[in-house]
């Protein structure tokens, strides 16, 4: 997944916007107990990926997302003890002891993996949709150093996943016995330094020593996508905030499943993704 | 005063037994435009590096001796505070972009030096706009050509307005036209905003029209520093491994060498030896029926010059089998079409017999790579047919990636390292290895004789397997080349290693074969994927190297 300029509001929002409105997002996944909420979120996040225009790259996600979501549910479903309506007994396994499957374990599962795959969407939503050029400007302010090496670590990855691509390849094309892995890790880890020092030269001959130096620049004036996200980042986090700490959308999944399913729920869901989403309603100046 | 100057410079890596650098003296004036020249190993990347103060700030090892640019002494400044007054250019473009977009690349530098904002836009477009980089400037870097991504590393490194840029094989992983558009690039940086330009190279038939003085380097000593045409000169008598091939020709022919394309032609026409524009190229459209009309008539000097344009203009297509018509390969209709992408094959032909030696031609991403790999089973069609008498043996393009064991024993049978000569390099570590040499010991790897039991090959498949080497490293890969009893494949972009070692060439572009004919048809007429022996003689009689030529020319005893 790659950052690539596109025409919708989010990408024409400022780095400071953008990582706001996907902060507050993240955060109000986070506090979000009750699952209807947390759909809500999840399916609000697709639907701004679909109206960002980075539907692909999210669909990609989303199958990792759902492998991701169901392995924690089965998981926590298998270990967690907790819960007293037994919907499938294993018996006595070895090593294990007695494996009773509960309604409640599989449930809170299944809202711990959903809340996992919302967070990895938004996380590909962030990579799509935020430039990361303007965000190592925007922390840079702060340490530069340190939030080139995460943009340049974050620029080898996709380098460093194609010269392991061509490492494999040339094995494959190698006849006779398999080269071991220890001659393959250590042939890898090499290129990697080669790589790594290729890098580190080309930072030394564009002054990268110099970078002390660096001027704070201005920010310049406020687009109205850099508003709105800012304004929605506002209303998702205060909403959910409130939320959690007044109870609106109460949720316990032991000993007994108790969860809200009322009015007051409903109304949150809605706010949360039509705050979240309101930005993007406005269409005007996101060409790039 | 001298904008570079390099006074007893002796430099050894960290570790070497020998000084990459050993004596080096010269002074460069601003504005001019140096090409160093050099085999592998001769010191051309050490002078550049210690130009801009990676030597030794980054390298460290032994210094000895002073290098001053614009009055800075690189001992005293390192190579950050250096890159004020020097750009410099690496080989390989991946690993000099380290920004998301080409606009915030161009930017990099400029903020380093903690540039107000305004100025740093202003000169980001500028040097967009001289570099003809405008276009990409919103584009995300990873999507980028390799010529646009050099084009941007050029752009990186002159972003910042430095005296000299110094430029390491800037070329050697472009295909013809984007290695050419670089050089006019750099001349007219050179030209118009007075940039020192330093540029080591192993293809000099390409970048000695452009330069104005030539540093030539052997055992990390200037062996030559003079005008292009005195190293020519020089290099005929000195150093034949780094005369060009129009060099080779005019010097076989008792002419002055020349350094640029249109001046040879003319020192030939002026000799006689060529006709005017018109004639020759009249003349180059039917050799072969000249050739027929020549021997009807039978002896005498034209006939003798017919018969010689005929066996210049046969394909000469290695050693083909005759047993049948099975061919060693066949490529049907092959298409490769990525899912949510493009087809990278579409509908790629070609066919090769044993024994049959082929250059695969034409620009990145014409799909060259993806044929090779789909012919060594490394990819599936989408649609077509694919079919081959036997094992393919592939290289790919980087020899590094074969080289995986501690020594060079390890890697490959020892019969293997006999054939490729390599056996007194057994006991040597792999990454110690030059370039040639680790070409080499990757082709016997592929190749695989006596490795596990494998058969074999049917076909030879390499990729780019010249990237970086010097003249006589590709002389010897084409005699190991056209040594093997199997069918050969080489995507190649160049265009002299072509015409010394290919019967054929197949022309791709836009994931087709868009033209497949004899090497002596193909590699004739054309601007960029031509030799620069067949620009000179403007495609007479097919002829594609100086020694093909000079037989011709000293044996027609009527000359055109």
């Amino acid at each position: 997944m790659s950052y690539r300029r596109r025409a919708s509001p989010l990408h024409a929002a400022r780095a400071a916007a953008a990582v706001c409105w996907c902060t507050a997002l993240a955060l109000a996944t986070i506090l979000a107990g009750n699952p209807l909420v947390l759909a809500s979120l999840g399916a609000g996040v697709l639907l701004a990926g679909a109206l960002a225009g980075v539907w692909r790259a999210l669909r990609q996600a989303l199958l990792l997302a759902a492998v991701m979501a169901l392995t924690i549910c089965v998981i926590n479903a298998l270990v967690t003890r907790q819960g007293l309506t037994v919907i499938w007994r294993f018996g006595d396994l070895p090593l294990l002891g007695q494996i009773n499957v509960t309604l409640e374990a599989t449930v809170y599962g299944a809202l711990l993996g959903m809340r996992a795959a919302t967070l990895l969407l938004l996380g590909a939503l962030y990579s799509a949709c935020v430039d990361p050029d303007a965000v190592l400007a925007l922390f840079g302010r702060f340490s530069f150093r340190s939030a080139l090496s995460a943009s340049i670590a974050t620029r080898m990855l996709p380098l460093l996943a194609r010269d392991s691509r061509r490492l494999a390849d040339a094995q494959r094309t190698r006849p006779g016995a398999a080269v071991g892995r220890v001659a393959l890790l250590r042939a890898s880890t090499a290129g990697v330094l080669d790589r790594a020092l290729d890098v580190a030269a080309t930072l030394e001959v564009r002054g990268y020593a110099l970078a002390g130096a660096r001027r704070r620049s201005g920010a310049g004036p406020l687009s109205r996508h850099d508003l709105a996200f800012s304004a929605s980042a506002v209303v998702v986090l205060t909403c959910s905030g409130l939320g959690a700490v007044l109870g609106w959308a109460p949720f316990s999944a032991y000993p007994q499943l108790r969860m809200a399913a009322g009015l007051r729920v409903a109304a949150l869901s809605l706010l949360l993704v039509l705050a979240a989403l309101a930005p993007f309603a406005d269409r005007r100046g996101v060409s790039p | 005063m001298s904008l570079i100057s390099v006074s007893g410079l002796r430099y050894a890596y960290p570790g070497a037994a020998v000084a990459a650098l050993d004596g080096v003296e010269l002074e460069i004036e601003p504005g001019e435009f140096v090409l160093v020249a050099g085999g592998s190993g001769s010191g051309k990347s050490t002078l550049l590096r210690a130009i801009s103060g990676l030597v030794p700030h980054f390298h460290g090892g032994t210094f000895a001796g002073h290098v001053r640019v614009a009055g800075d002494d690189t001992r005293e400044h390192g190579p950050g505070q250096l890159a004020r007054h020097v750009g410099t250019l690496f080989q390989d473009p991946e690993s000099q972009i380290v920004m998301g977009t080409v606009r915030a690349e161009l930017a990099f530098a400029l903020e380093n030096r903690g540039l107000p904002r305004a100025e740093v836009a202003r000169t980001v477009e500028e040097t967009a706009l001289a570099l003809a980089l405008d276009g990409l400037l919103e584009r995300p870097t990873a999507e980028l050509s390799g010529g646009e991504l050099q084009r941007v590393a050029l752009g990186a490194s002159v972003v910042g307005r430095p005296a000299v840029v110094c430029l390491d094989e800037p070329t050697s992983q472009l295909d013809p036209v984007a290695g050419d558009e670089l050089i006019a690039l750099l001349r007219r940086l050179n030209e118009e905003q007075d940039l020192t330009v330093v540029l080591a190279e192993h293809r000099l038939e390409r970048c000695l029209p452009a330069a104005d003085r030539v540093l030539a380097l052997g055992h990390g000593r200037v062996s030559f520093d003079g005008e292009p045409a005195q190293f020519l000169r020089w290099a005929l008598r000195e150093a034949p491994e780094l005369s060009t091939p129009g060099a080779r020709l005019l010097h076989g022919l008792g002419l002055e060498p020349q350094t640029a394309v249109k001046a040879a032609r003319a020192s030939l026409r002026a000799a006689g030896v060529l006709a005017a524009a018109g004639e020759s190229r009249a003349a180059q459209d039917a050799p072969a029926a000249e050739a027929r009309k020549a021997g009807a008539e039978g002896g005498g000097g034209r006939a003798r010059r017919g018969d010689l344009l005929a066996t210049f203009s046969r394909p000469a297509a290695g050693k083909p089998s005759h047993r049948a018509e099975q061919p060693a390969l066949a490529l049907e209709g092959v298409w490769h079409e990525l899912r949510d992408g493009p087809a990278i094959l579409r509908g790629a032909s070609l066919r090769l017999l044993a024994g049959e030696r082929v250059a695969l031609m034409g620009r990145n991403g014409a799909g060259k790579s993806t044929l090779l790999r789909h012919a060594a089973g490394l990819m599936e069609p989408t649609r077509g047919r694919l079919r081959a008498a036997g094992r393919v043996a592939l290289m790919l393009q980087n020899p590094g990636d074969y080289l995986v064991h501690d020594s060079v024993a390890a890697e490959a049978p020892r019969g293997a390292l006999e054939r490729f000569g390599l056996s007194e390099l057994a006991a040597r570590h792999p990454r110690e290895l030059s370039g040639g040499e680790r070409q080499r010991l990757a082709l016997a790897i592929v190749l695989g004789e006596g490795a596990g039991g494998a058969p074999p090959p049917a076909v030879v498949c390499l990729d780019e397997p010249t990237r970086g080497m010097d003249r006589a490293a590709k002389q010897g890969l084409a005699e190991l080349l056209c040594g093997l009893d199997a069918a050969v494949l080489v995507a190649t972009h160049d265009t002299e290693f072509a015409a010394a070692f290919a019967g054929r060439v197949a022309l791709m572009a836009d994931g087709a074969v868009i033209a497949d004919a004899p090497a002596a048809e193909l590699l004739r007429g054309g601007i960029y994927f031509s030799t620069e022996t067949a620009r000179i003689l403007d495609g007479l009689g097919g002829v594609l190297v100086a020694e093909q030529a000079l037989e011709l020319l000293r044996g027609s005893e009527v000359l055109l």
